[in-house]
C-alpha cells in the first residue's frame, strides 16, 4: 500500500486553521492525523549541542539522528537535511534566525543540548519552535543515565509528535515478536524483544521449545505467551523481562493458549481447548482463581479487553465460520457484531477504545482491517496473500502486523516480516528484524 | 510376521506410491486412502520387510499414520473412518500401546482459530477410536495449528496434505 493520496497541504492545514482561530500571529502549527495521507511537515532538527568530550560528545548528534528517525517514520513529518541549514547553531536560550529557517522551508524547528550531571547521569533537554508564527512551542527537559539516551531520544520524539498532532507519542516503546528462522516444517521460533525502531535486539527464548503469540502487560515488564515447553501440551506462560522466569499460568485440562492482559494487568484472558471445544476463560493472576466467560461448542477465541475492562471482543465460529463477538466482562450479554463477506478473526481492541482491528480472510486473501465496537464503520487497510495479527501503537493511530510470503515445493520463500501501518491505512513500513518474523505485540508507552 | 500383515503393509506401501503418482486426486477433502488398491501380480515380495511389532513403522505400513479433512472441518470423511479402525484394531492388537494424535492445519488460517481447529480434528479423531472401543486414556493429542506443515509449498495439493490428524505411537 505505497499509494499516497496528495490531499491537503501543511499550507493548507494552516490556511484552515488561520480560518478557524482567527488570529494569523497565534496560528497554531498542527498536523490533523486524523485526515489520511498530508504532505508531511518539514521539521528541522539540529544536532543536540554539548560542551562535554569523549563519550557523551557524540550523543547529541547520536539523539538528533533518533529523533529525526522516529518523526520520519510516522510519516506525518519530513526532517529537512541538515546540509539546507543556513543558520547552524543556535544557542539553547536564544531565539532563532526565523526567517534562515523559513528560506528552506522548515515548519518546525528543534533545538537542543546534552549535558553530564554531576551525580554522572545526563541531562537531555529541547526546544520546539514554530518558524512561520516564529513561536516558543515547547520545552522539556530528560534526566537519565547516559545508558538510557537511546529512550531519552525517543521521549524526546514523543513530545515533539504530541505537541504537533494533538496524539500520544508512541516512540519510547518495545515490540515482543517470535524470530523466524528455517524451513517452514520444523521451523525455529524464538521470544524476542526490541525497541520500537529495532535497537535493542534480543532473543529471550532459545528456539528449543515453539513459542506463539505474546503479548505485552500494561507495566510492560511481563509477556505472556503459548509455549509447547518440552513438547508437552501447548501452555501459556508468563515470561518476566527483568527476571528472565517463565511460569506456566494454571494446570488445565487441555491446551491453553490466545493470551492477553486484562488493563488492570491483574488477569489474563485465555482460551482453554478440551475435548475438541474451545471457551474462554480469565485468570486472576494473584489468587489463580479461574472463571470461565463463554459457553458453546464453538471454537471461542483470542479474546481482547475493552480499555475500560467492561467488554471482550472475541472470535468464534458459533455461526458457522469466524466472526467477531463482543461479551460483556463477565461473559453475559454475547452479540455478533461483523456480518461483512468473509471470515473475521484476531479482534484486538483500540487503547482508545473507539476501534477494533482484526485480520480478515476473504475470496483467499487475508485483510488487516478496523471496525468500530458495535461494528459499524469497517475500513480495510491493507491486504496480501497473508496478513495477520494486528496490534496497536498504544496511541491507537497506528498498527503492527505481520505478512508471510507463499512458499513453493522446495521449500522457498514463506517469508514472514513485521509490518507498520497508519489507521488512515497509509505510511506501511517495513519493521527489520534480524531474521524473519511474526506475531507481533506492540507494549504501552514505558514507564519513568 | 504374519503373511496376511505382510500383504496389509504392502498393500499400504502400494497406495502410498499410487497416492504420490497422481497428486492430482489429493486436491480435494477427501485425501489419501479413498481407493483400496488392486493386488497385483508383478510385485516382489521382499521377505526382509519387517516393523518391529506395535511401532509406528508397523502403523504406518498397515493403514496409514494420518487421516485429512477438508477445509475448515473437523469431521471426519469415510476414507478417515476406515483408516481410524485399522487404528482401532491395531491397538486392540497391541493392548499397551497409546497413542498420541496431532492435529494440523493448512496455511489459510489465522494462528489461534487454527490451534482451536487442530484440537478439534485431533479430538474428532480421538473420539472416533473411543468409540470403538479403545480406552480413552490410551489416546493423547496436541495440536500444532498451522505450526508443522506436512508439505511445502502454498498450493491446494499441500493444503490438503496438511489438514491432517497424525498418529505417533508413543
Amino acid at each position: 500500500m505505497a499509494i499516497r493520496r496528495a490531499t491537503a497541504t501543511i499550507l493548507g492545514g494552516l490556511a484552515l486553521a488561520l480560518l478557524v482561530f482567527g488570529q494569523p500571529a497565534r496560528a497554531e502549527l498542527r498536523v490533523p492525523i486524523t485526515e489520511g495521507q498530508l504532505e508531511p511537515l518539514p521539521i528541522a532538527i539540529m544536532n543536540f549541542a554539548t560542551s562535554e568530550s569523549g563519550e557523551l560528545a557524540n550523543l547529541g548528534v547520536k539523539i538528533a539522528e533518533i529523533v529525526r528517525e522516529d518523526l520520519e517514520r510516522s510519516g506525518l513529518f519530513k526532517p529537512v537535511d541538515e546540509r539546507a541549514f543556513i543558520e547552524t547553531s543556535v544557542a539553547f536560550d536564544n531565539n532563532p534566525r526565523f526567517g534562515d529557517w523559513r528560506l528552506i522551508n522548515a515548519q518546525a524547528l528543534v533545538v537542543g543540548r546534552v549535558d553530564a550531571q554531576p551525580n554522572g547521569e545526563i541531562s537531555v533537554q529541547f526546544r520546539l519552535w514554530d518558524v512561520f508564527a516564529e513561536e516558543h512551542m515547547t520545552a522539556k527537559k530528560f534526566n537519565g543515565v547516559p545508558d538510557a539516551w537511546r529512550r531519552m531520544a525517543h521521549k524526546v520524539a514523543d513530545t515533539i509528535y504530541h505537541r504537533i498532532t494533538g496524539e500520544e507519542g508512541y516512540f519510547d516503546t518495545r515490540i515482543v515478536y517470535i524470530a523466524e528462522s528455517g524451513p517452514a516444517d520444523r521451523r525455529e521460533k524464538r521470544l524476542a524483544i526490541m525497541d520500537q525502531d529495532g535497537a535493542n535486539h534480543r532473543f529471550l527464548t532459545d528456539g528449543a521449545d515453539l513459542v506463539l503469540t505474546p503479548r505485552f502487560s500494561p507495566t510492560a515488564q511481563e509477556i505472556t505467551y503459548l509455549s509447547y515447553l518440552d513438547r508437552k501440551r501447548p501452555r501459556v506462560y508468563l515470561y518476566n523481562i527483568d527476571t528472565g522466569q517463565q511460569e506456566v499460568l494454571g494446570d488445565f485440562d487441555g491446551m491453553t493458549f490466545a493470551p492477553r492482559f486484562a488493563p488492570s494487568g491483574n488477569r489474563v484472558v485465555m482460551s482453554l481447548a478440551s475435548g475438541g471445544n474451545t471457551e474462554i476463560y480469565t485468570m486472576d493472576l494473584r489468587t489463580r482463581r479461574v472463571t470461565r466467560l463463554t459457553n458453546h461448542p464453538a471454537i471461542d477465541t483470542h479474546p481482547s479487553y475493552s480499555p475500560d475492562a467492561s467488554q471482550v471482543v472475541f472470535e468464534s465460529d458459533r455461526g458457522g465460520a469466524q466472526q467477531l463477538y463482543v461479551m460483556n466482562g463477565d461473559g453475559s450479554d454475547v452479540r455478533r457484531i461483523s456480518f461483512g463477506d468473509g471470515r473475521y478473526a484476531t479482534p484486538v481492541w483500540s487503547p482508545r477504545g473507539d476501534l477494533i482491528a482484526f485480520t480478515k480472510l476473504h475470496q483467499g486473501r487475508f485483510f488487516i482491517g478496523v471496525m468500530k465496537p458495535d461494528g459499524s464503520g469497517e475500513r480495510l487497510l491493507t491486504s496480501d496473500f497473508l496478513v495477520e495479527g494486528p496490534t496497536w501503537a498504544p496511541n491507537g493511530r497506528v498498527l503492527m502486523f505481520y505478512r508471510q510470503t507463499p512458499s513453493d515445493k522446495q521449500g522457498g520463500g514463506g517469508k514472514t516480516r513485521l509490518y507498520s501501518i497508519d489507521l488512515t491505512g497509509y505510511n506501511e513500513r517495513e519493521i527489520r528484524t534480524p531474521v524473519d518474523g511474526s506475531d507481533p505485540a506492540w507494549s504501552p508507552l514505558l514507564l519513568q | 510376521m504374519r503373511t496376511m500383515k505382510l500383504f496389509g503393509a504392502l498393500a499400504a506401501l502400494l497406495l502410498v506410491v499410487a497416492c504420490e503418482s497422481t497428486p492430482e486426486d489429493m486436491g480435494g477433502a477427501s485425501g489419501a486412502g479413498a481407493v483400496a488398491p488392486q493386488p497385483t501380480t508383478e510385485i516382489i515380495v521382499e521377505e526382509s520387510v519387517t516393523y518391529p511389532p506395535g511401532s509406528k513403522e508397523e502403523l504406518t505400513a498397515l493403514y496409514g499414520d494420518r487421516v485429512f479433512f477438508a477445509t475448515d472441518r473437523s469431521d471426519l470423511q469415510g476414507d478417515a473412518r476406515a483408516t481410524l479402525e485399522g487404528w482401532a484394531q491395531w491397538m486392540r492388537q497391541y493392548p499397551s500401546v497409546t497413542l498420541t494424535i496431532e492435529g494440523h492445519c493448512d496455511e489459510r488460517g489465522t494462528r489461534e482459530y487454527n490451534l482451536a481447529l487442530g484440537e478439534r480434528r485431533a479430538s474428532s479423531a480421538k473420539n472416533y477410536l473411543v468409540a470403538l472401543g479403545i480406552n480413552p486414556n490410551r489416546v493423547a493429542i496436541i495440536s500444532y495449528g498451522k505450526e508443522r506443515p506436512a508439505v511445502l509449498g502454498s498450493n491446494e495439493f499441500a493444503w490438503a496434505q496438511n489438514r491432517r490428524g497424525v498418529a505417533e505411537v508413543n
